[in-house]
C-alpha cells in the first residue's frame, strides 16, 4: 500500500511539473498564458494534501475509519469541512458573478442558497446521526426492505453524484484552462487521479482534511479580498453602493428586485430545490457520520451555517466591488470595449477584482485556491459514491452484511478509483457542452428522491417499503423527464424553439409528485410487512430521539 | 439488560415525552421562523419589489432590500445559535437522564 501510494503521488508530481514547464500549448480560444505563480501555488497545496494523506492512510484500518474518519472528528472541524463542501469553486464565481451581471438579484439567489442550513439542523441533522452509520442509505432502509430500498437509495445517491461530478469535472477543466494556461484535458485528469489517491489512500480523514484546509483558504482569501476591495470606497456603503449604480448599465435596477424573482411559480420552485436538494446531497448527509455524536452534529452545522453565511455576505460585497472596480476597467474585456464579453467569459468577475486589487500574486492565489476547492469537493464526492457502492450495493445487498472488512474495503478502494476514471472520462466527453442543466437534476434529483425518502422515513410511521419505492420512482421519473423538458435542455441543448415545461428547476412539480405517491401506496398498502414496518418504526422513534444505540466513535 | 427492555422504560418514562414534546415543538417554531419571513420576502420580490427598493434613509442610495436580506442569513445563523445552546443543554441533560435511567 505505502509503495504504490508513492509511486503515485511520484508519477502524478513528475506529470504535473513537466506539463507546467511545457509551456503553453496554443489552442482553444479562451486559453490563458500559463500562470507560473498560480501553479506553484497550487503545487504547494497539492504536497500539502499529499502529505495529510499519507498520514491519513496510516490511520485509515477499518470500514469505519475509511467511510466516517472513524467517527472522531470534532463538530468545529466537520463544521469547517460541510461549509466547504457547499462553498464550492462554482459558489464563488457563480454567485459573485451573478451579483456583478444582476445586483439585487444576485443576492436572492445567494439568500436562497443559505436558507436550508437552519432547517438542516433544525429537522434533521441529530436524527441523521443517531440512524445512520455510513450512508444516508443506512436511515432509508432502516426499518424498511434491506435490498429494495438500499439498493433504490444507493443509486439515488449515485445518479446526484454522478451529474454533479460532471458539473465539478467540466467546471474544473475550464476553469484551469483559464486560470493557469493549462489544457483542458490534462487538467481533468489531474484532478480525477488527485481525487483517486486522497480518497482510495486517505478515505474520509483525508477528504475531511483536504476540506477544511481548503475552506480556510476559501475563507481568507475570500475575506482579504473583500477587505482590499472594500478599501477602495472607504468601507462605506454609501460610496459602494453610488458607484455601483453609476457605473452598471442597469443604473439604480440593480438595487432592488427585477426580473429574476418575476415569476413566483419559478422562484418557489428554485427555493425547493436549493432549500431540500441540500438536504439530500449525499455528501453532505455523509458528513453528519463523521463526528462522535449528535451534540457534535449540531455544533457542526452551527459553525458550517456560520461560515458559510459569512461567506455569503463576503461573495455579496465582492459582486457589488467588481462592478466598479472591474466594470469599467478596458483591461478586463476582450478588445478593451467596456460593456463588452469580458476576458475569459461571464464567470471571471472575482478573479478579476483579485487581479485588480491585489495584483498578479493575489490572482495566482486565489486561482490555486479555486483549483483546490473543485479538487476538495470531487473528493468528498467520489467518497460518497465509493461508499453507495461498497458499503450499499456490495456489503449489504450482495453480500447480506457478511462481507468481511477487508474485503468491503477493498472493494470501496477499487469502486473510488472507477469512480475517478468515470468521471475523468465523463469530464472529457462533456467538453464544451452546456452543463447547466446538469446542476438543476442534480438539486432536483436529490430533493425529488432522497430527501423524500429521508424525512418520511425519519417523520412518518406509516411509511412502507412500496411506498418508498413507487414514490422515488415517481420522484425520479419527473425530476429527470422535467428538467428535459425545460429550458435548459429542451431549448438550449435540444434546439427546441418553445420548452415544453417552462421552469429550470421541477422541484416544486417533482417533489410534490414524490411525497403524494409515497403516502399514496404506503397507505394503500395493506401487507404484513406494511404492518411489522410500522411496528419498527418506534424502536427507530427512540433511537432517533436519544441516541440509544447510534454508532459510536471508534477508538484512535 | 437487552435493548427491548430498556426500550420499554425509556417509553414509560414521562421524561421522554416531555424531552420529545419539547424538542419538537421548540425545532418546528425555529424552522417557522426561518421559513415565513423567507417565503414572505420571496413573495414580496415578486409582487412588492417597490417595498424593498425604497431607499434606506431619506435621499441615500442603500435600499431597504440590502439589509433585510443581510438580516435573513445572519438571523438564520443566530437562530441555529440558539437551537443548540438548548438542545445541548438542556435538551441532552434530559437525554441522559432518561438513558441513565432505562439502564439502571
Amino acid at each position: 500500500m505505502k509503495r504504490s501510494f508513492s509511486a503515485l503521488t511520484a508519477g502524478i508530481l513528475l506529470a504535473v511539473s513537466q506539463l507546467a514547464l511545457a509551456g503553453p500549448a496554443i489552442e482553444g480560444v479562451e486559453k490563458q498564458p500559463i500562470n507560473v505563480s498560480a501553479i506553484a501555488m497550487f503545487m504547494v497545496f497539492v504536497l500539502a494534501t499529499l502529505g495529510i494523506t499519507k498520514w491519513a492512510a496510516g490511520r485509515t484500518k477499518s470500514t469505519a475509519d475509511f467511510y466516517t474518519a472513524g467517527g472522531g472528528i470534532t463538530g468545529f472541524q466537520n463544521g469547517l469541512a460541510i461549509a466547504g463542501d457547499y462553498m464550492s469553486a462554482a459558489t464563488l464565481l457563480g454567485l459573485t458573478s451573478l451579483i456583478y451581471a444582476k445586483g439585487y438579484d444576485g443576492f436572492i439567489y445567494t439568500i436562497s442558497f443559505f436558507v436550508g442550513w437552519p432547517i438542516i439542523l433544525f429537522l434533521i441533522a441529530e436524527r441523521l446521526r443517531n440512524l445512520g452509520k455510513f450512508t444516508f442509505a443506512d436511515i432509508a432502509s432502516y426499518r424498511l426492505d434491506q435490498n429494495r430500498i438500499r439498493t433504490f437509495a444507493a443509486f439515488g445517491s449515485l445518479t446526484v453524484v454522478c451529474f454533479y461530478l460532471i458539473v465539478q469535472m467540466v467546471g474544473a477543466g475550464q476553469l484551469i484552462q483559464l486560470l493557469f494556461g493549462l489544457d483542458y484535458n490534462f487538467a481533468v485528469i489531474c484532478v480525477g487521479l488527485l481525487m483517486m489517491v486522497y480518497v482510495t489512500f486517505g478515505g474520509m480523514v483525508a477528504t475531511t482534511w483536504v476540506q477544511i484546509i481548503k475552506a480556510c483558504l476559501l475563507l481568507g482569501g475570500g475575506t482579504v479580498l473583500m477587505v482590499l476591495a472594500f478599501s477602495r470606497f472607504d468601507f462605506s456603503f454609501d460610496t459602494l453602493f453610488t458607484q455601483a449604480v453609476a457605473a452598471h448599465k442597469s443604473g439604480i435596477a440593480i438595487m432592488a428586485p427585477g426580473k429574476l424573482m418575476a415569476d413566483p411559480v419559478s422562484a418557489v420552485s428554485l427555493s425547493l430545490a436549493l432549500l431540500f436538494g441540500t438536504a439530500g446531497l449525499p455528501h453532505i448527509m455523509m458528513r453528519f457520520f463523521t463526528v462522535p455524536n449528535a451534540k457534535e452534529a449540531r455544533k457542526s452545522v452551527f459553525y458550517a451555517t456560520g461560515f458559510i453565511g459569512f461567506f455569503f455576505l463576503v461573495v455579496m460585497i465582492l459582486g457589488v466591488s467588481a462592478i466598479v472596480i472591474v466594470g469599467q476597467d478596458p483591461g478586463f474585456f476582450e478588445g478593451g470595449v467596456v460593456g463588452g464579453k469580458l476576458i475569459g467569459g461571464s464567470n471571471m468577475p472575482v478573479m478579476h477584482l483579485a487581479k485588480a486589487v491585489g495584483g498578479d500574486v493575489f490572482l495566482g492565489f486565489l486561482s490555486a485556491v479555486a483549483f483546490a476547492t473543485i479538487l476538495a469537493v470531487v473528493s468528498g464526492l467520489a467518497l460518497a459514491g465509493a461508499s453507495a457502492i461498497s458499503h450499499d450495493l456490495y456489503a449489504r445487498v450482495i453480500k447480506k452484511g457478511q462481507a468481511t472488512s477487508a474485503q468491503e474495503m477493498k472493494v470501496t478502494r477499487i469502486a473510488s478509483v472507477a469512480i475517478g476514471c468515470i468521471a475523468i472520462i465523463l469530464g472529457i466527453l462533456f467538453k464544451d457542452q452546456n452543463v447547466a442543466f446538469l446542476v438543476a437534476l442534480a438539486f432536483g434529483v436529490a430533493a425529488s428522491v432522497n430527501f423524500p425518502v429521508l424525512i418520511l422515513s425519519m417523520y412518518w410511521k406509516g411509511l412502507t417499503t412500496r411506498g418508498a419505492l413507487w414514490g422515488g420512482i415517481a420522484g425520479l421519473v419527473s425530476a429527470v423527464g422535467l428538467v428535459i423538458l425545460s429550458p435548459a435542455v429542451w431549448v438550449k441543448v435540444l434546439g427546441n424553439a418553445q420548452p415544453v415545461f417552462p421552469y429550470d428547476h421541477p422541484a416544486i412539480i417533482s417533489m410534490t409528485t414524490a411525497f403524494l405517491v409515497t403516502w399514496l401506496m404506503s397507505v394503500t398498502d395493506k401487507s404484513a410487512r406494511a404492518a411489522s414496518e410500522a411496528e419498527a418504526f418506534e424502536e427507530q422513534f427512540i433511537r432517533a430521539q436519544t441516541g440509544l444505540g447510534a454508532a459510536s466513535a471508534s477508538a484512535h | 439488560m437487552s435493548q427491548p427492555n430498556i426500550q420499554a422504560r425509556i417509553r414509560s418514562n414521562p421524561k421522554f415525552a416531555e424531552m420529545v414534546g419539547k424538542r419538537s415543538r421548540f425545532a418546528i417554531t425555529l424552522s417557522l421562523i426561518v421559513l415565513v419571513p423567507y417565503y414572505t420576502f420571496m413573495m414580496i420580490t415578486a409582487f412588492n419589489p417597490a417595498l424593498l427598493a425604497q431607499p434606506l434613509t431619506a435621499g441615500g442610495i442603500v435600499t431597504v432590500g440590502w439589509p433585510v436580506g443581510a438580516v435573513l442569513i445572519v438571523g438564520s445563523w443566530l437562530l441555529t445559535g440558539i437551537y443548540i445552546r438548548r438542545a445541548n443543554g438542556e435538551f441532552d441533560a434530559l437525554n441522559e437522564q432518561i438513558l441513565s435511567e432505562a439502564r439502571k
